[in-house]
């Protein structure tokens, strides 16, 4: 049995969705872009980044569009000037919070960070930099994870466990001491679980996790292959 | 209509974005034609002027003398650029700062193998222990982000500002452009 037909409006606009549908997939499906940074069409969804932000009518706070299941008669507004704001401080805040080089990472031209402050226009960063003091992890035969470029989006996280089945990364700490660890916090290369897919390093949305060898701007992320190795697993479960 | 005057300053940078800006070729004729640079790398004058309308200035605050240069320019100058990702965010010098400077030297000079291992003090500036943005000190009017910004950003800029146009000027460009 599928889900009702439910209409809602987005900016204006009339539209109708699936009761098992998000926000954010009925504006997509109607040409509406949300901007989005930890989503990635595949992987469940987790509210992490922020970024997809939107208003609801009646309700005094922000609902990210990702996780906000749709409903009968409600309104969305996508993109406002407090959301832009709002959107633009995150932006900043990603960048101030661990060590962003882009004009030495590996991926340069190809980070969603870095495009998501061209976007928005952001020329400087408004905030204090932290620049705290983070390892690189190369233990690992043929993969770097570079904590000073990592955005907390955790689609290696979900790409591990719910596509390759591995788990073999998660997350340690609260807060802004919060890490991605592999296993139980022991170096990637010693970690027992890793089958060495390399999904997680082409979801990596920067130039956080990267091929070993690769050089400023040379890793390009191949992210296509996940719709279809999801396509793959719901024929396997009919 | 009297010439605009343009400095330029090289603080703690490579020099690249000032190879960018003289990369703008036989444009750099034009530009000649509507501004005088009066203080730059790539010119003779000594001491900074007393007055000028733009400073593009490349670079990361990395020391005491950097900040103080920056200072005294921002007081001279009607508009103050940040010229490039060092000066817009701290960039490559930046990298230092996890480490700190003391650290850094250390590093660079007593533990890697050398003949007679000491860190160079005399006649140098004192490192702060961040290298970080013009912003960090002063108010900063316009930011143009990349590594180096590209030879027609900065022509871009420039042009922009001899014919007034600078204001809400959006810039083809980004971080480590």
């Amino acid at each position: 049995m599928s889900a009702p037909i439910l209409t809602l409006t987005i900016d204006g606009r009339q539209v109708s969705g699936l009761a098992s549908e998000t926000v954010l997939q009925v504006a997509k499906e109607n040409g509406i872009a949300i901007p989005t940074l930890c989503f990635l069409e595949g992987l469940s969804a987790t509210g992490a980044c922020r970024l997809c932000m939107v208003e609801i009518e009646g309700s005094p706070r922000l609902h990210p569009a990702c996780v906000t299941p749709i409903q009968e008669g409600m309104t969305v507004t996508t993109d406002s000037k407090r959301l832009f704001g709002y959107r633009r401080a995150i932006v900043q805040l990603l960048f101030s919070e661990r060590n962003h080089v882009c004009a030495v990472c590996v991926a340069n031209g190809h980070c969603e960070l870095q495009e998501l402050a061209r976007a928005f226009g952001i020329d400087h960063i408004a905030f204090p930099c932290r620049h705290p003091a983070l390892e690189v992890d190369a233990s690992h035969s043929r993969f770097v994870l570079d904590h000073n470029r990592c955005v907390l989006c955790t689609r290696c996280v979900r790409v591990c466990g719910e596509i390759e089945g591995a788990h073999t990364w998660d997350v340690k700490n609260r807060g802004i001491r919060i890490q991605i660890v592999a296993d139980l916090d022991t170096p990637w290369g010693a970690a027992a679980t890793c089958t060495g897919c390399g999904k997680c390093v082409h979801v990596c949305p920067t130039g956080a996790l990267a091929e070993k060898g690769k050089s400023m701007a040379e890793m390009r992320q191949k992210r296509p292959f996940l719709p279809y190795l999801v396509a793959n697993r719901a024929e396997e479960r009919k | 209509m009297s010439k605009l005057r343009l400095a330029t300053l090289w603080l703690d940078g490579c020099s690249g974005c000032h190879m960018s800006l003289l990369d703008t070729d036989e444009r750099l004729l034009e530009l000649a034609a509507q501004m005088d640079i009066v203080y730059s790398p790539l010119v003779d004058t000594k001491q900074f002027p007393e007055r000028v309308d733009v400073v593009c200035i490349e670079g990361a605050v990395s020391t005491e003398e950097d900040e103080a240069r920056l200072r005294l320019v921002r007081q001279r100058s009607g508009l103050l650029i940040a010229m490039g990702d060092c000066a817009v965010t701290g960039n490559v010098p930046a990298m230092r700062n996890p480490l700190g400077a003391e650290a850094m030297l250390r590093a660079v000079y007593r533990e890697s193998p050398v003949l007679a291992p000491q860190i160079p003090i005399e006649d140098l500036p004192r490192l702060h222990g961040h290298a970080l943005p013009l912003h960090r000190f002063v108010p900063v009017d316009l930011f143009i982000p990349g590594c180096p910004p590209a030879a027609d950003t900065l022509f871009a800029a420039l042009a922009a500002l001899i014919a007034g146009t600078a204001d809400g000027l959006r810039l083809d460009t980004r971080f480590g452009a």
